[in-house]
C-alpha cells in the first residue's frame, strides 16, 4: 500500500520535473489512444512532435500559433499568481478582436501604417474593458470571478455572432456572417518573407522580459504575489487586495485582447464567427505547465502550439478529428496536476497494513500549507490553496 | 392561453437539466468538494448517452450510459482532489477542458445521427386536462424524477444519519475524522453521486431535450448549475426553483423570438448568461447571507495527519 507523506519543504526538483513527467504520461496515453484507433502510434507521435519542427516554414507556423498562446498566458500568470481565477481569457480575446476589427474596417486606401498601432491599442482596450466587468463585480459585489469571467465568454461569442451578422457584415459578402476582408495596410507587419511570423512574436518575447522584471524585480510585482500566497501577510504589509484584483484582471484582459487584435489583423484578416479558436482556454494550460514562470511559459506555449498543429495534421494525414488537440491538452493538465502532488508530498510504502497512528503534532488537514515559499513558482498547485476566492461558489 | 401552457411546460423541461446537475453538485458541495468539471462531465455524458441510445435504441440505457460516464469521470476527479490532494479548482477546470475536447472527438460520427422515435409521455387522466395537462402532466419521466430527487435529497440531508454525516464532512472534516468517520471515502462517494447526476443531466439534454448531438452543446449549463448552488444557498428546494427560473429565462428568449420581437437572436441567447452574472452579483453582495448556509470547508482539501 502506498501512501503520501508531506515533505518538510516543497521539492524544487519536482517543481521542474513534474511538467516533464506529465508530458511523458500524456504521450504514453496518446500512443495508446492511437493504437486503440488502429493507427500507428509512432506515426501519430511524429505528426505531433516532429512534423511541426521539420522545416523552416513549419517552425514559422509553430511560432504563429505559439504567439497568441504565450501572450495570453503571460497575462494569466499575473492573475493566477495573485490567486485571481480569470478563466474567461477567451472572451477577452474575442472582444479584443472585435474592437481591433472595428478599427481595421475604418481603414481605406489613404490610411497610413499608423493604423496598426491603433488596431493593437483597440484590442488591448477591448480586452481590458471586458475583464474590467469581472473586476468590478468581484470588487464591488464580491461575485465569484470564475463564474463571471466564464459566463462572459459565452456573451462575447454571441456579441461576435451579432456584429458579423449585423453592423459589421460585409454588404458584398453574399450574406455570409463575416466582415469584409481588412485592407492590406492593416496587416500586422511580418518579420520576414515566406513566413507568417509577425511582430507579434517580438511583442510576446518583450512581454516575457517585462513579466520577469515585474514579478521578480519590482515591489508592485512582489505585492501582487504576496496577496496570492498569503493574504493575511499582504494585509499586514498594507498591500491592497482590491488593487491586486484590478491589476491582475486588467493585465490579463489587456494581454488577451492584444492577442485577439494580433490574430484578427494577422493570420485571419477579417472578423468571422471562427475567430475564437480556444486559445484563451489553452493558455490556461500553458500558464500552468509553464509553472507561471515567464520563461517556462515560452516552452509550454510552443508545446501547446505543437498540439494544435499536430491536431490539424492528424486530421489531414491520419483522418482523425481535429478535436484530438483538445483531448491531449486536457490530458496534459490532468496529468500535470497529479504529478504536482510530488512537489508537496513524497510517496512512501506503508510499513504495516495496520492503520497509521494519528500524530498529535500535525493537525488533521496537514499539508505543508505554512511553507508558502516565493521561490517555487506554483502557488496554485504546489500547496493546497485554502479557499481560492473570497466570493462564494 | 395554450401558448403559455406550452411555455410553462418547456420551462420545466429546460429547468430539469439544470436541476438534476445542480442537485448533484449540491451533494458534492455539502461534502466540501467543488467540482468545476461539471461542464466537461456533462458533455461527455451527453455524447455517451446519445451514442448508447442510438446504438441500442433504448433511451433508458442511454441514461445509464450517461450516468456511468459521469461517475467514472467524477471518480478520476475525486481520486485527484481527495487522495492526491490537488487543487479542486484547477482539477475541475482540467476536467472541463478535457471534456470539451474529448466529447467533440468521441462524437464526431454522431453529429448527424438520428435517435429512435421518441415516445410521447402522458399521465392518464391528468394529461388530458386543459391547460394544466400540457403544462404539467405530459413530460418525460425524468422531469418528475428531478422533483422526486429534490424531496429525496431534503429527506436524506436533513432527516437521516448518513445525511448528517455527509454534512459534517463538509462542515468540519477534522471533527468528522476525529469521530472516526472515513472522511475521504465519504467525500469520494459524494463526488461519485454528484458525477452520476451530472451525467444523467447531460444524457437527458442530448437524448430527450434536444434530441441531437452537437459539439459543445451543453453551452455553459454546467457552469450555470454550479452558480445555482450558490444562488440557492445550498438548499435543495431552492435549487429546484432556481433551475426552473433559469429554464424559464432560456425559454423566454425562444418565446420572444417566436412571437416576432425585433431583437437580434444573439441578444436573446445571452439572457441566461447575463442573468447568471446579475443574480450572482446581487446574491454575493452580502457575504454574511451566503456564509450562513455555505458548507464551511467547501473547496478545502483534507488530508489526515501522516
Amino acid at each position: 500500500m502506498l501512501k503520501l507523506e508531506a515533505r518538510p519543504q516543497l521539492s524544487r526538483f519536482w517543481s521542474y520535473g513534474s511538467p516533464i513527467l506529465a508530458l511523458l504520461i500524456t504521450v504514453l496515453i496518446g500512443m495508446a489512444l492511437f493504437a486503440a484507433l488502429g493507427k500507428d502510434p509512432v506515426k501519430g507521435l511524429l505528426v505531433f512532435f516532429w512534423e511541426p519542427i521539420r522545416s523552416g516554414y513549419a517552425l514559422g507556423e509553430l511560432m504563429v500559433k505559439a504567439t497568441p498562446l504565450l501572450i495570453i498566458a503571460l497575462g494569466l500568470a499575473v492573475c493566477f499568481r495573485s490567486n485571481v481565477w480569470n478563466i474567461g481569457a477567451e472572451g477577452q480575446f474575442v472582444i479584443g478582436a472585435i474592437a481591433a476589427g472595428y478599427v481595421a474596417l475604418l481603414a481605406d486606401k489613404s490610411t497610413g501604417p499608423w493604423i496598426v498601432a491603433a488596431i493593437i491599442a483597440a484590442g488591448v482596450l477591448g480586452g481590458m474593458a471586458w475583464a474590467a466587468v469581472v473586476a468590478l463585480l468581484r470588487d464591488r459585489f464580491n461575485a465569484n470571478e470564475i463564474l463571471v469571467s466564464l459566463m462572459l465568454v459565452y456573451v462575447a461569442t454571441l456579441v461576435l455572432g451579432y456584429v458579423v451578422a449585423g453592423p459589421l457584415k460585409d454588404p458584398m459578402g453574399f450574406n455570409f456572417p463575416q466582415s469584409k476582408t481588412f485592407d492590406a495596410v492593416t496587416q500586422i507587419p511580418r518579420l520576414m518573407k515566406g513566413s507568417r511570423v509577425s511582430i507579434g512574436l517580438l511583442i510576446a518575447l518583450g512581454g516575457v522580459a517585462a513579466l520577469w522584471i515585474f514579478l521578480f524585480r519590482t515591489r508592485a510585482g512582489f505585492a501582487q504575489q504576496v496577496g496570492g500566497l498569503a493574504p493575511a501577510a499582504a494585509r499586514y504589509a498594507g498591500f491592497s487586495a482590491r488593487r491586486a484584483v484590478w491589476i491582475a484582471l486588467l493585465t490579463s484582459g489587456g494581454a488577451a485582447g492584444l492577442a485577439g487584435a494580433l490574430e484578427v489583423a494577422g493570420p485571419i484578416g477579417q472578423l468571422t464567427p471562427y475567430v475564437p479558436a480556444g486559445y484563451g482556454f489553452a493558455a490556461i494550460i500553458v500558464a500552468f505547465v509553464g509553472r507561471l514562470h515567464p520563461v517556462g511559459m515560452v516552452f509550454s506555449a510552443i508545446l501547446m502550439s505543437m498540439f494544435y498543429i499536430g491536431g490539424e495534421l492528424a486530421q489531414s494525414r491520419l483522418g482523425l478529428p481535429k478535436s484530438l488537440t483538445g483531448v491531449f491538452q486536457g490530458l496534459l493538465l490532468f496529468t500535470l496536476l497529479a504529478c504536482d502532488t510530488l512537489i508537496a508530498y513524497r510517496v512512501r510504502r506503508k510499513a504495516a497494513p495496520k492503520p497509521a497512528p494519528l500524530s498529535p503534532a500535525s493537525p488533521a488537514s496537514s499539508a505543508p500549507s505554512g511553507t508558502a515559499s516565493l521561490q517555487v513558482s506554483t502557488p496554485l498547485t504546489a500547496q493546497p490553496v485554502a479557499h481560492a476566492t473570497e466570493g462564494a461558489l | 392561453m395554450d401558448g403559455y401552457a406550452l411555455l410553462l411546460g418547456s420551462m420545466l423541461s429546460a429547468g430539469t437539466v439544470l436541476a438534476i446537475a445542480s442537485l448533484g453538485l449540491l451533494i458534492n458541495e455539502k461534502a466540501g468538494i467543488v467540482n468545476l468539471g461539471a461542464e466537461g462531465l456533462m458533455l461527455c455524458a451527453a455524447i455517451a448517452g446519445f451514442a448508447v441510445t442510438v446504438q441500442t435504441g433504448s433511451s433508458w440505457l442511454g441514461f445509464a450510459g450517461g450516468m456511468v460516464t459521469g461517475a467514472f469521470l467524477a471518480a478520476v476527479f475525486g481520486v485527484l482532489v481527495i487522495w492526491l490532494n490537488t487543487n479542486q479548482y484547477a482539477t475541475g477546470l482540467a476536467l472541463s477542458l478535457f471534456g470539451v475536447g474529448f466529447s467533440a472527438f468521441a462524437g464526431i460520427n454522431y453529429v448527424q445521427a438520428k435517435l429512435p422515435e421518441s415516445v410521447q409521455y402522458k399521465l392518464p387522466f391528468l394529461g388530458d386536462l386543459p391547460l394544466v395537462g400540457p403544462a404539467l402532466f405530459r413530460h418525460h419521466p425524468i422531469v418528475y424524477f428531478a422533483v422526486a430527487l429534490t424531496f429525496a435529497l431534503i429527506w436524506f440531508l436533513y432527516r437521516t444519519r448518513s445525511g448528517l454525516v455527509l454534512r459534517s464532512v463538509g462542515e468540519s472534516p477534522e471533527s468528522a475524522h476525529a469521530l472516526g468517520y472515513p472522511v475521504r471515502r465519504i467525500r469520494f462517494l459524494a463526488v461519485l453521486a454528484g458525477g452520476a447526476l451530472c451525467g444523467l443531466a447531460g444524457a437527458y439534454l442530448s437524448v430527450v431535450y434536444t434530441g441531437l448531438w452537437v459539439e459543445n452543446m451543453v453551452a455553459g449549463k454546467g457552469w450555470i448549475a454550479l452558480a445555482l448552488t450558490t444562488f440557492a444557498t445550498w438548499r435543495p428546494a431552492r435549487v429546484l426553483l432556481g433551475a426552473y427560473l433559469f429554464g424559464g429565462v432560456t425559454m423566454l428568449g425562444f418565446h420572444l423570438q417566436s412571437v416576432g420581437v425585433d431583437i437580434p437572436s444573439q441578444f436573446l441567447n445571452m439572457m441566461p448568461y447575463l442573468a447568471t452574472i446579475v443574480v450572482l452579483a446581487l446574491i454575493s453582495r452580502n457575504p454574511a447571507f451566503i456564509r450562513i448556509n455555505m458548507p464551511a470547508s467547501i473547496g478545502k482539501p483534507f488530508y489526515p495527519g501522516s
